[in-house]
């Protein structure tokens, strides 16, 4: 009963309501992310925003916009099935796809999933809900159904000359309807709601969703990481436990890089604020040998 | 058998099962991407749109042209409303084009689903205006011609053609619409007084025929005339005179008939 995890266990479950309250501090941020780039973009179609003077605030949606009536925006997932689809592009929409690409290679592609996609909030409830909830877990499915799904968008764009999966995806059927009116993309919804519930754990974020794979793979090289400090962590596996990837916290492999490498990983700050240890924190890439976390090969490993 | 023969033909087996899952489900997802495009084809596009089929591959259903428009008439197709999802349409008769001359909704489409080339809204072929002759108050003799006055394009878009002895001795003003001219915004289906418009806009290519390149209209100026077609050099017959009076509209006009 008294093996380091455990400590680590008793510890979590003991801290005070402050602490507790605090370690949902990522969360509150994502949320008012998540509803502030919403809020932008409804605000602007709806009560004509603006910013500067007589320039709209941020038009369109999240699968492209204008920021300040000058900064394009637009999701590059979106442009590259257009592309395929045979659509010469116009320039604007191609600086657009540029920023925002650029901004996830440096931030993690998955910082889109936990901090802007609206479909996230719905997902995040189903699990929340889930874990909370006697449900067993109907079967196991390989997390990488996602990237098969988004190259079955790439080819399908191809074959049938229109973006796939724009045209049945619930995440731009989702920010749409908030911003331009209500349809019956609330039933594609608690589709996935359900299905999160109900029958696959993250079923939809984290195994078919090509939008969230194509961000996977944008997510490999960002800067943003979560640091992973193996002096201290007890492998109370108390992270694995909320974290809705939990194969990206692999603690043999952590002990090696020092950091999350998975681009799977959305830097949604579930992990550490909730680690006993303190072992896991936010860093940037390049600090994190500075810091004392990188995996000396000498160590002698706490797990087989 | 051998251990390795049976992973092998797991292997090929799980192969297939995969391959024939994608193949179905790609056909399944093709088929749903193909029916939302074709949804409904009466949807009215903002000015500049590209053809149909080719707007929907460039439409990125950003929705900046709804933002643009100053009467805020553009929507963004809901899902489930038999329309194609989330692109923008117009509904002319709650809401139509007031034909902006620097088109903003065209200025702000990122992907050229409209396309730049458009410079003249004028020049904009949004739909085309379609006449109930059976409903249409003019038509029936009615003073109305609303259509023809809240044209932008009046004159040419519509014509008033009058037919002074349509209805016994009541002058006709008959309302008609030129394909050259009409843009479809709509402002005349929108203005129509009938419960349900006698005007109404509908996608150009869902009205319009074609008569063929193999006829020759030789009467009208541009066309060539052949050898066996040529207008007869002899003067036309003198008109029919019956009794001493005019023959047909002269002497309607006339009074004759009275
Ligand atoms: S996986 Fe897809 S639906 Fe989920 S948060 Fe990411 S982009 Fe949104
Ligand atoms: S021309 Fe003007 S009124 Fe017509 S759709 Fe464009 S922005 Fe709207
Ligand atoms: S601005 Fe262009 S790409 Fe965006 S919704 Fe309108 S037509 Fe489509
Ligand atoms: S749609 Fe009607 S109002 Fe507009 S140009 Fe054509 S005829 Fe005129
Ligand atoms: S407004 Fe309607 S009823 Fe009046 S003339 Fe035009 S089509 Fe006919």
């Amino acid at each position: 009963m008294n093996t380091p995890a455990d400590l680590s266990h008793s510890k979590l479950v003991s801290r005070p309501l402050g602490a507790r309250l605090w370690s949902w501090r990522y969360v509150v941020l994502r949320r008012l992310s998540q509803f502030g780039i919403l809020l932008l973009f409804f605000g602007t179609a709806h009560w004509a925003w603006e910013w500067p003077a007589k320039t709209p605030l941020l038009t369109g949606n999240l699968s492209a916009s204008e920021l300040f009536g000058r900064i394009p925006m637009a999701d590059p997932f979106a442009v590259l099935q257009i592309f395929l689809s045979g659509h010469v592009l116009q320039q604007k929409v191609i600086l657009g796809a540029a920023i925002v690409l650029g901004f996830y290679l440096l931030v993690g592609g998955r910082v889109f999933c936990a901090w802007a996609c609206p479909v996230n909030m719905v997902t995040d409830l189903a699990g929340w809900l889930r874990a909370r909830l006697p449900i067993p877990a109907m079967f196991v499915v390989s997390r990488n159904i996602r990237y098969f799904v988004l190259a079955a968008s790439l080819v399908l764009s191809a074959l049938t000359g229109l973006a796939a999966f724009e045209w049945v995806s619930p995440v731009g059927m989702m920010h749409r309807e908030i911003i331009f009116g209500l349809g019956a993309g609330a039933m594609a919804l608690t589709a996935i709601f359900l299905f999160d519930l109900l029958i696959l754990k993250n079923g939809w974020c984290g195994h078919l969703c090509p939008l969230g794979g194509f961000w996977s793979l944008v997510g490999r090289t960002a800067l943003v990481r979560v640091r992973f400090d193996k002096t201290t962590c007890t492998h109370c596996g108390e992270c694995a436990r909320v974290c809705p990837e939990p194969q990206v916290l692999n603690l043999k492999r952590l002990e090696e890089t020092g950091f999350v490498t998975s681009g799977e990983c959305s830097n949604c700050g579930r992990c550490s604020p909730l680690c006993p240890e303190g072992s896991l924190a936010f860093d940037l890439r390049p600090l994190i040998r500075k810091h004392g976390a990188e995996g000396s090969i000498s160590s002698v490993r706490r797990t087989k | 058998m051998s251990d390795k023969s049976i992973t092998r033909r797991d292997f090929l087996v799980k192969t297939a099962q995969g391959a024939s899952l994608a193949v179905t489900g790609g056909l399944l997802w093709a088929y749903l991407v193909r029916q939302e495009a074709k949804a409904q084809p009466y949807a009215l596009r903002p000015p500049g749109a590209l053809a149909e089929m080719d707007f929907n591959a460039a439409c990125i259903k950003c929705g900046q042209c709804v933002n643009a428009c100053p009467p805020d008439i553009l929507k963004l197709a809901p899902a489930g409303a038999n329309l194609p999802i989330g692109t923008p349409y117009f509904e002319p008769r709650t809401g139509a084009c007031i034909m902006c001359p620097d088109i903003p909704c065209l200025i702000a489409c990122p992907t050229g689903a409209l396309a730049p080339e458009l410079k003249d809204i004028n020049k904009a072929r949004m739909g085309l205006a379609v006449i109930d002759i059976e409903n249409c108050l003019s038509w029936k003799g009615l003073r109305c011609e609303v259509c023809h006055r809240d044209c932008p394009l009046k004159g040419k878009a519509i014509t008033l053609e009058t037919d002074p002895r349509g209805l016994s001795k009541h002058a006709v003003f008959r309302p008609m619409v030129n394909s050259d001219y009409c843009t479809g915004c709509g402002i005349c289906e929108k203005a129509c007084p009938t419960e349900v418009a006698a005007i109404r806009i509908l996608p150009p290519a869902l009205v319009q025929g074609k008569i063929g390149d193999h006829y020759r209209l030789g009467w009208t100026f541009d066309t060539e005339i052949t050898q066996d077609f040529k207008p007869s050099e002899q003067a036309p017959p003198a008109p029919e005179t019956s009794g001493g009076k005019p023959a047909g509209m002269d002497y309607l006009n006339d009074g004759g008939g009275l």
